[in-house]
């Protein structure tokens, strides 16, 4: 049991980091330019297949730099070429167009890379474990990963709190007009914002693809859940988005390694059903079997009872 | 209106007779190549056409094809791994004229064409259609749902159970095994006769997990791997396929659990690549066509493919027992009336180009063959998978496996 906690616990953390680094780009968009970037995950696993080719030629630490940038820049360019003709339109063309940039990068991922999963590996450097506690490994990439996540949350934060350009993204956020009126370069800001959120999802997917797998469903799998925390965190707020990673990230693990069930818990109220009853399907229902649901209850319960989030200052 | 439909519709018959009645001698014998040729499984299911036309090209016309000079035609219809689809794409081959078609990929289209043609042979006793299944596993298609015009040349899913748990029963130092799958029905099919069988063969075994995750869904496999070390399981068994597959066995191998996984679908398509090092000597593969070591028949074989589709692998060896007995039964039969060639097709023996013998069980014309228990390694590979010098080596071989396995088959049979 014990080591089902301690590895739950590590597991969670790892999985809830790289949560952080997709939801924190998008909930700066979304809190900056109203956009709901659907095709956010999308950059993710653009992330994943250049460091994946750029691997296969140099190895992989430049790929780990220069497939972000990359990634970044596609996204900027998105932002400067598309999202900002659609933006005149109103919010649903901007919806609708990231709802099929979504499947247009889905498709031409597809298109270059085929449909098989690619053998993207972590580097030698990292390939042991990095101690083994009751006899389970855990692997030193994985701690890799949280590394780059803890120094990306607190670069991000440093960056939005302590600097010039972090107080004209603030202000940016909560009214574009006036810093526009100040004389600030209101959609250069908004371009770069893209770019730079794009890019924490590309370095995502960059550290994500050799540990989680790089196929053509990565963005798929990891799309909806990242909604779920940003609106779980509250909107715009970084330190939210945060928290309600950790959490979703430990509520799914913990959920999965837990065989709790409806009726150990009738049992404990000292309530029992036969066999032969008909809601039995109900009370043999397990914790692992509603884990994937977890989340989205969560949401709907947020929603209900605390609509601006955890840490979000406005109603979503 | 009525009357130039009716001209149309006279023209057309007219065409037609035309057509056939030319349908002589060096006419090729079409095959109708019913699987998905677009979307998600669009891989799948071109690795399984280029095999095919590598077989015809290969087995049947460079040899002068069948019947003094007929060559072999497959004829590929997208089915996009829908029933529905499947059905029209069916009425398409049955209105060229074709009497035999082949499919694989996914049991609920198997099931589908099986009763439409069980349907149409009834109806239309000039124009039979022969179903050889190369790939759909599910045992009912040989049980209750059998019929006289359905073959099928991989080993049902049972058997490859059956052969899965012989392996495990034999290595006494197993003692927990934990089954994972994916969440529908052949997830579950696979865990009920896991769970059935090992119960049979060694009622010690402690099954630590039965577990069934949801499809395509999971993003991280690695809670899931903590339960599994944390049972103490011994073995692993799932029948994962895809992106599942791989994330399973890597997070299983990465969190440190030492026991062998067997798999239905662990290698080719990218899999074999991706779990390289880390796989060896740990992921299993229950499979027919012997790979490693290769006949030389099949080496030479394995190199002409390889020339002409490089990044490609020959990982459904009973495609070619497919087309091979396809053609040794209509040369038996003297001609391609599909039920003379039914009737030869029933009982045929063929030594493989893999090696080993395919016998076609006349009861439930189920294929019944050797079933390979294969391991993954990069050791005494001739024939690698995904060009990653890693590849399937045999393990264990259970010869003629299902031989006398029982069914519930009763057909009818139509005279011949």
């Amino acid at each position: 049991m014990v080591e089902l906690v301690i590895f739950s616990l590590l597991n969670g953390l790892v999985t809830g980091l790289l949560l952080f680094m997709l939801s924190s780009g998008l909930t700066l968009i979304f809190s900056m330019m109203g956009v709901l970037n659907f095709a956010h995950a999308s950059f993710y696993m653009l992330g994943a297949y250049f460091a994946y080719t750029i691997s296969t030629y140099v190895g992989f630490w430049p790929g780990l730099i220069v497939a972000p940038l990359l990634v970044g820049l596609a996204g900027a360019l998105v932002e400067r070429y598309g999202l900002r003709h659609v933006h005149r339109h109103g919010h649903v063309a901007e919806l609708i167009f990231t709802f099929g940039l979504a499947f247009l990068i889905e498709e031409i991922v597809q298109f270059f890379w085929g449909k098989a999963t690619k053998d993207y590996s972590a580097p030698e450097l990292l390939q042991f474990p990095l101690f083994t506690l009751y006899g389970q490994n855990f692997p030193a990439y994985k701690a890799f990963m949280i590394l780059i996540s803890v120094g990306i949350f607190i670069g991000l934060f440093t960056v939005l709190s302590r600097t010039r350009v972090g107080l004209i993204i603030q202000a940016a956020i909560t009214h574009p007009h006036t810093v526009s009126n100040l004389g600030h370069n209101v959609p250069l800001v908004f371009m770069g914002v893209f770019g730079v959120g794009s890019a924490l999802a590309g370095l995502a997917g960059v550290i994500a693809g050799p540990a989680l797998g790089t196929f053509p469903g990565m963005a798929f799998v990891l799309g909806s859940i990242v909604f779920v925390v940003i609106v779980v965190g509250g909107l715009g707020s970084l330190p939210g988005a945060f928290v309600a990673s950790l959490l979703i990230g430990w509520l799914q693990t913990f959920a999965i390694a837990l065989d709790w069930s409806v009726s150990d818990l009738l049992d404990i109220l000292g309530i029992s059903f036969d066999s032969e009853h008909v809601l039995r399907d109900l009370w043999t229902l397990s914790l692992p079997q509603v884990a994937p649901i977890l989340p989205y209850i969560l949401l709907v319960l947020i929603l209900i009872f605390r609509p601006r989030g955890l840490m979000g200052k406005r109603e979503t | 209106m009525t009357v130039t439909r009716r001209a149309a519709f006279a023209a057309t018959l007219g065409f037609a007779l035309a057509v056939s009645a030319g349908a002589q001698a060096a006419d090729p014998i079409k095959i109708a190549f019913i699987d998905p040729l677009s979307g998600p499984f669009a891989t799948t299911g071109e690795s399984g056409l280029r095999s095919f036309e590598f077989a015809a090209e290969t087995l049947v016309n460079q040899k002068g094809g069948v019947l003094d000079g007929r060559m072999f035609e497959i004829v590929p219809l997208d089915n996009q791994i829908s029933p529905k689809e499947s059905l029209i794409q069916l009425k398409r081959a049955i209105s060229d004229g074709i009497n035999y078609v082949v499919q694989g990929n996914s049991s609920g289209v198997a099931n589908a064409l099986t009763d439409a043609i069980e349907k149409h042979n009834k109806r239309n006793p000039d124009q039979r259609v022969l179903f050889l299944n190369y790939s759909a596993v599910d045992p009912a298609l040989t049980n209750e749902k059998c019929n006289f015009w359905h073959f099928r040349f991989d080993a049902n899913a049972d058997i490859k159970m059956d052969a899965l748990t012989d392996a495990i029963a034999e290595n006494q130092d197993i003692k927990k095994v934990y089954i994972i799958g994916q969440d529908y029905s052949f997830g579950k099919a696979v865990a009920d006769a896991a769970v059935k069988m090992l119960g049979e063969k060694r009622p010690d075994i402690e099954i630590v997990g039965n577990e069934l995750h949801p499809i395509g869904k999971v993003k991280d496999f690695t809670p899931y791997a903590t339960k599994i070390k944390a049972s103490g399981a011994q073995a692993v068994i799932t029948g994962n396929w895809g992106a599942d597959m791989v994330g399973l066995g890597k997070a299983i191998i990465e969190a440190g659990v030492d026991a062998p996984i067997y798999t239905y679908y662990g290698a080719h398509d990218g899999i074999t690549a991706t779990f390289g090092e880390l796989g060896e000597g740990i992921i299993r593969s229950v499979r027919e066509g012997s790979l490693n070591p290769p006949t030389p028949e099949f080496k030479a074989l394995n190199d002409g493919f390889k020339a002409k589709y490089p990044d490609n692998d020959i990982n459904q060896p009973r495609i070619f027992n497919t087309v091979a007995m396809l053609a040794m039964a209509i040369e038996k039969a003297g001609t391609t009336d599909p039920v003379k060639v039914a009737y030869a097709l029933e009982g045929m023996e063929y030594d493989t180009i893999m090696g080993g013998k395919v016998w076609m069980r006349p009861s439930d014309h189920q294929a019944i063959q050797d079933v390979h228990i294969s391991v993954h390694t990069n050791k005494d590979i001739v024939v690698d998978a995904d060009n990653s010098g890693y590849g399937l080596k045999d393990e264990k071989t259970v010869t003629m496996a299902g031989k006398d396995s029982p069914t519930s088959c009763e057909m009818e049979r139509p005279d011949a």
